[in-house]
């Protein structure tokens, strides 16, 4: 017991300040990418021939256009363009309500908008999650498992992630759902009470990700279940996670 | 005639001609292997591959006495003597060769799927009798985990049988980096198993340098050993913290989640991404780590030194928690032996075998991390052997980053040469990784082969069970803490 104590003094109190400091994230972190809204040289496709998913598009007339839903925040494009017309930020925030609101064609970005009056009602202060891994590498697992850490805290704001659906308001889905696991997410959606949320985590569940276009995998959660919120990322950093459920939450500003 | 001259005999990070690997007939074959294997190798992978337009097999053993590793292929062939009940090591190898492949393996005692078809279609083993009773959890359980089913047989509380049959993760990996090399080859190798992507990303950079006949520059290999063993560290000390949290003991549970983060932070420093990803390239690594931030992060390990000591004396010298530990979950030295287990996991149990010693690659060749075994194979050992492990990291670490190799960190690595084999093996966290590639005639890939250290380990967690009680199973899972991905591909 007094060994508890002592150590319990020593480790001192970790749990981070998000949402109100600063993130601390490190210069080389890779959040949001910052696409330049100037045109490309005429033909130019150089980022969009280096992305390994088909994330950017170029055409004539507009500039690049990056799928937030589909990238793997890896710098391929960065490297590749020869105008510097894409740059990756340190900001975390990525999560979007729509799909279409992950695809970024300027510097603007489309955050995640709140629930309705009533869904906040609902959920706003106790938000219930029970998480499917539907064929993720457990890279998102294992980013959604250290909320529950002492530096994240998930439950501080009254968010948790419960074991049985028959408990839970919302489904967070990671992977791009596998042949194998597509009728036990389905059964999992269908067993959880309504209203509910679903919550697709991960460029695997949104879009494939890196297992795009494999015939054993369906391209993301979209494919068996509807889904509310979207948050990007290869895994996204858990900071990116709260802060796309706080959003939703509408419990962080604009 | 020695049990290997049948074989063509290649080195960790090395390729071969083709044509230079002997081709027997299947029932030559499997005395081959048979003998090779006793006379003390391991299998490290045996799979099917095509042969003149239908079906052989290739063979993968490695001899850790001498550091060498060695291939057999096959004739082509309908059928397949299987070698299971003489050789415990290939049951899962030969059931995913039947199930992916035209050949049939005849004789193997539990000839299932392992992931192709959906899993629970088939027939589970069943004990039958008066008392006994059958428990099945998942595939989708009650915490933030992958998916997997497990199906005890169990005679009052004690289980007498644990089956546990996976595939709900397979999202076709093999077959996607088989269409490589491509841009999108490193992504993929990079999510084989997520909490691994150094790991495997090693691997896969390493096969294609040695089918492209270079070599990464020293500092890239340096800072691709310097992520694996900060990967080490952030998954053993996420283990213990798992392991401390099944046996309700909180504030170790807490401290050790904390003191995670910590690593996958350095790797985020370095690397920009918690787990490494973006790091390991073709050629060497993306970034570099440059001399103040090697002066930041000795500091930062200096301090997580600190913490691991006190955090893991508080869990270790609680008699309570090792009390749970002892003797739980254990797994013989025969056992792990017979099951052909690797890693972390084989060296609790006694067996005496590390890829970073027995098959160095890379920087291991240079600087030599001392191997640590266990003796019990129970859950303390597990647990005991990945605070030691930590510790030994630690100490390669501060060793390392002042005096990194000069040089640049990446070098270009042009395309493969066609009609190869190469083989790399890395010692991940969790155990030996172990990726095989073939060329083609046009100098693509052929073939692409991946066997995680879980698709050992994952027999060895069912026989830990075996005349243990149900409510062990937590403990026991985490203590071996296997990669459900790695496994499915
Ligand atoms: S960072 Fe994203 S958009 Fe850019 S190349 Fe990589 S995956 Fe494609
Ligand atoms: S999005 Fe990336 S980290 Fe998440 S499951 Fe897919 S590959 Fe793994």
């Amino acid at each position: 017991m007094w060994n508890v104590i002592k150590t319990r003094f020593s480790q001192g109190c970790r749990t981070s300040d998000f949402p109100d400091g600063p993130s601390g994230l490190p210069e080389r972190f890779r959040g949001r990418p910052v696409v330049s809204s100037k045109p490309c040289p005429q033909g130019c496709a150089a980022c969009a021939e280096a992305c390994p998913t088909r994330a950017i598009r170029t055409s004539e007339r507009a500039a690049v256009e990056l799928d937030l839903g589909k990238c793997l925040f890896c710098t391929e494009c960065v490297t590749a363009c020869p105008d510097g017309h894409i740059s990756y930020s340190t900001d975390h925030r990525l999560a979007a309500s729509a799909r279409a609101d992950l695809v970024m064609s300027g510097p603007e970005a489309r955050l995640a908008r709140a629930l309705d009056a009533q869904a906040r009602r609902l959920f706003g202060r106790s938000l219930k999650l029970r998480e499917v891994c539907a064929g993720s590498c457990n890279g998102c697992e294992a980013e959604l498992a250290a909320l529950g850490n002492v530096v994240f805290d998930l439950s501080r704001f009254g968010v948790q992630f419960v074991a049985s659906p028959r408990h839970a308001d919302g489904l967070v889905v990671t992977g791009p759902v596998t042949g194998n696991m597509r009728a036990a997410l389905k059964a999992t959606y269908d067993a959880m009470p309504t209203p509910k949320l679903v919550i697709a985590v991960g460029a695997c569940a949104i879009s494939g990700g890196p297992f795009a276009g494999s015939p054993q995998a369906h391209d993301g959660a979209e494919s068996t279940v509807p889904v509310d919120l979207y948050i990007p990322g290869c895994p996204p950093h858990p900071l990116t996670v709260l802060d796309g459920l706080l959003r939703l939450l509408g419990r962080l500003p604009g | 005639m020695s049990p290997t001259s049948r074989f063509r005999m290649l080195r960790n990070g090395g390729a071969q001609q083709l044509s230079a690997v002997p081709v027997v007939s299947a029932a030559e074959f499997r005395e081959t292997v048979l003998r090779a294997a006793h006379s003390g190798l391991r299998l490290s992978a045996l799979y099917a591959r095509p042969a003149k337009g239908k079906t052989g097999l290739c063979a993968v053993l490695a001899d850790d006495a001498e550091g060498v590793l060695y291939v057999l292929f096959s004739e082509a062939t309908d059928e397949f003597r299987s070698l299971t009940a003489d050789l415990p090591q290939a049951h899962l190898f030969e059931r995913e060769i039947a199930e992916s492949s035209a050949i049939r393996v005849d004789g193997h005692p539990w000839p299932k799927p392992v992931r192709r078809s959906l899993p629970d279609s088939a027939a589970f083993f069943r004990e039958e009798g008066a008392e006994v009773h059958e428990v099945a959890v998942g595939p989708v359980h009650a915490g933030i985990i992958e998916p997997g089913h497990f199906r005890f047989q169990c005679h009052g509380e004690t289980v007498h049988h644990l089956e546990i049959q996976l595939g709900y993760q397979h999202r076709g990996v093999e077959a996607l980096l088989a269409a490589g090399p491509d841009k999108r080859g490193v992504f993929l190798a990079e999510s084989i198993s997520g909490d691994t992507a150094v790991g495997h990303a090693s691997a896969y950079c390493a096969a294609l340098e040695a089918l492209a006949g270079v070599r990464a520059p020293l500092r890239g290999e340096a800072l691709r050993a310097a992520a694996l063993e900060l990967e080490r560290l952030a998954n053993h000390i996420g283990d213990l913290g798992a392991i401390a949290n099944d046996v309700a003991f909180l504030p170790a549970a807490a401290f050790f989640g904390r003191l995670r983060g910590e690593f996958l932070n350095l790797l985020m420093s370095l690397s920009g991404n918690r787990y490494g990803r973006g790091l390991v390239r073709p050629g060497g690594t993306a970034f570099d780590l440059p001399k103040p931030m090697a002066v930041d992060f000795s500091a930062r390990l200096a301090r997580g030194r600190t913490d691991l000591l006190a955090i893991g004396k508080l869990l270790f010298d609680s008699a309570s928690a090792v009390g749970r530990f002892d003797e739980t979950g254990t797994v013989g030295l025969r056992a792990a032996a017979d099951l052909g287990l690797v890693g972390l996991a084989a060296r609790a149990s006694g067996l005496d075998l590390d890829v970073r010693r027995d098959h160095p690659h890379g920087l291991y060749r240079f600087r030599h991390i001392p191997v640590v075994k266990g003796e019990t194979g129970d859950v303390y050992a597990r647990a005991m052997l990945r605070y030691l492990e930590c510790l030994r990291s630690l100490d390669f670490l501060e060793g390392l980053l002042p005096d990194l190799p000069g040089g640049p960190a990446l070098a270009p690595c042009p395309a493969p040469r066609p009609g190869l084999i190469a083989v790399s093996l890395v010692e991940g966290w969790r155990g030996e990784i172990c990726h095989v590639a073939e060329t083609g005639r046009d100098g693509r890939l052929a073939l692409y082969k991946v066997v995680d250290p879980s698709f050992h380990n994952w027999q060895g967690l069912a026989m830990a069970l075996r005349g243990g009680e149900i409510s062990d199973f937590p403990l026991c899972n985490k203590s071996f803490n296997l990669s459900y991905a790695g496994h499915d591909l």
